[in-house]
Order: C-alpha cells, then structure tokens, then sequence
C-alpha cells in the first residue's frame, strides 16, 4: 500500500515512520515537510498515487486545509483518501475538514502506542473500502 | 469430404494438463481439473513457464483462490444485510458456512489471513455502510432503521454506529448534507 505524509514537525514525521514500519500491512511511505511540496508531487504525472494521505493541518507554505481543498477539485486526485493528522481537537476544526471532504480526521495520539493503533486501523479500514462494495462517498471516521 | 468429430473436453484438457506438466519435469496429481496437487512447491521460473505454456490452451492460473472465496463470503453477507427477513431468521455463520459449504472456522480464518480483517468487522461496516444509505438517501429515522436492520434497539444502533466511524449518526448526516450544499464529492 503506497501512502504519503505532510507534516511539518521532523519528530512526528520520524514516529510516524516508525510506527508505519512496525504494524502487519506492508506499506511504501513518502514523507513532505509542507502542503505545496506534497502537491507538487501529486501533481506529477509519474507519481504513483497513493492509497492514503495523511495530513498536518498546520503547515507552513501551504497548509493542510489548502492541501485539501485542492485535491478535492482536481480532477485527477478528486478520488484519493485523505485522513487529517493534527493536534486540533476543536469541534469545528474537525466539522471542517470533514465538510471539505476529508475521510478520517486523527487527533495525534499523545503515545507511540496509539499512534501505532490509530495507523492500523485506518490503514485495515481503507483497504476494506478499497476492495470491498462500500460506499466511499459515506466514508468517514473519527480517531 | 467433411469429417464429422465428437469431442471429450475431460479427455482434451487433462491430456494438455499433463502434456505440459510432465514437461516441467517435477511430481504432481491433477485433483479435478480445476486443482493440481504439486508435492513440492513450485518455483516462481517454472510456474511462469507452466502459465506461458498453459495461457495458449486458454487455461489460466488463478494466484490465490482464497481472493476468490473472500470475495464469494463478502458477497453472501452484502445478500443477507440488504435481507432484513433473511438476516432476521439466519445466525450469521450458519448463513455462511451452509450457503459456502466450508465450516465457519476455515471461512473466518481465510478471511482474516486475506483482508486484515474479521469477518464479524466487515458485517459491521457493511450494516453501518447500509445505515448511512438509510439515513442520507431515504431520510428514515433511526428507529426505523435499527428495526429494519435487526438492532436490538435504537440505543444499540447509535452506539455501534458511533463506535465505527467516531460520529454520531446526526453529526455524520449534517456534515454530509453541508457538504452536498457545497458540491463536494470525494
């Protein structure tokens, strides 16, 4: 499974990798310090497009809301699972992102354990979306 | 002149079976037509050239028939979720394993090896999957809904539904609607 992560911050980008690493589904991760160097690689047409992208909504450059909304009006990425990563755990952020067409909103799990389980989760969930007969319009999940 | 021929397509396909497995050089026994048996694993060169020599005769290998069955087990519970009478009279593994033939234990194991997942989880999500139908497309209310899904109670219902996606069944309907209003589709 090919997935991507923009976040800013270098340590929560180096736990990310490492939980990624230590859970069952075998994973191809490529990491952005920012939204507009995630975009250009989207954008380029010999990116393989990935399954999930994790987003940091604060980012310096190009921010992860900004990020979103243009994935969801390009044409080519319109389809692409997208899961919030941010600290915000303010209601109205969360309603948001998910209005703008976010998938799965995770509030940073304070312990590398969490992390570990809320990646997993989203990651076996994804791929039930991926391959089974469910509707990904309705898709959406709170961590 | 015309000839007329009568063919045996038993005969035909495992004669070819054979043809072309002896030339591999290595033990095995064709099962059924649709199973052979090797006593030692096959390595990937010469199962690429048994597929290369089978492909011309139209006979192709399937890579993993579990993928076949996991897709036959998803399908039977897609049938008896949108079933409400079925699903109200049937005990969902009995469902399974007799409409399947295999015991439970061998479905459940299969599934799990290939999806990551439980079969009890993805009935899960496929009920909460038909739910967000219910609720979005044919505006029922909840009370309707966990009738017609065989939920024990509205309560039941809420809690499941809150479990699986983080979200009350009305914040989910709100953010869906909102979203329509502005032309967003995922």
């Amino acid at each position: 499974m090919n997935i991507v992560l923009a976040d800013d911050d270098a340590d929560d980008r180096m736990l990310f990798e490492e939980a990624i690493n230590e859970i069952e589904i075998k994973t191809e991760l490529s990491l952005f310090p920012d939204g507009k160097q995630l975009m250009d690689y989207l954008g380029h047409p010999s990116t393989k497009l990935p399954e999930i992208i994790f987003l940091d909504l604060n980012m310096p450059v190009k921010n992860g809301m900004q990020c979103l909304q243009e994935i969801r009006q390009h044409k080519a990425l319109s389809h692409l699972c997208v899961a919030i990563y941010s600290t915000s755990s303010s209601e109205q952020d969360i309603e948001e992102t998910f209005i703008n067409g976010a998938n799965i909103y995770i509030n940073k799990p304070n312990s590398f354990g969490a992390l570990k389980k809320a990646v997993d989760k989203v990651l076996r969930l994804n791929w039930q979306y991926h391959t089974s007969a469910l509707n990904r319009d309705n898709f959406l999940l709170r961590l | 002149m015309t000839l007329n021929i009568k063919f045996d397509y038993h005969t035909i396909c495992k004669t070819i079976l054979k043809e072309q497995l002896d030339k591999l050089g290595v033990a095995y026994t064709i099962h059924s037509l649709g199973e052979i048996k090797f006593s030692d694993n096959l390595s990937a060169d010469h199962k690429n050239e048994l597929r290369k020599a089978l492909e011309k005769y139209g006979i192709e290998i399937l890579d993993n028939p579990q993928n076949v069955l996991v897709q036959r087990i998803k399908d039977a519970i897609t049938t008896l979720v949108n079933d409400s009478d079925k699903a109200g009279k049937y005990n969902i593994s009995t469902y399974l394993s007799e409409t399947l033939n295999y015991s439970y234990a061998h479905l459940s194991s299969v599934f799990s090896e290939v999806t990551h997942s439980s079969i009890e989880n993805f009935i899960i999500l496929k009920k909460i999957d038909v739910v967000k139908h219910l609720i979005m497309d044919k505006n029922l209310t909840l009370t309707e809904i966990a009738h017609r899904l065989n939920y024990s109670s509205v309560a039941h219902l809420s809690a499941q539904f809150k479990k699986t996606t983080g979200l009350t069944p009305s914040s989910f309907q709100r953010i869906i609607k909102k979203r329509k209003e502005k032309g967003i589709t995922p």
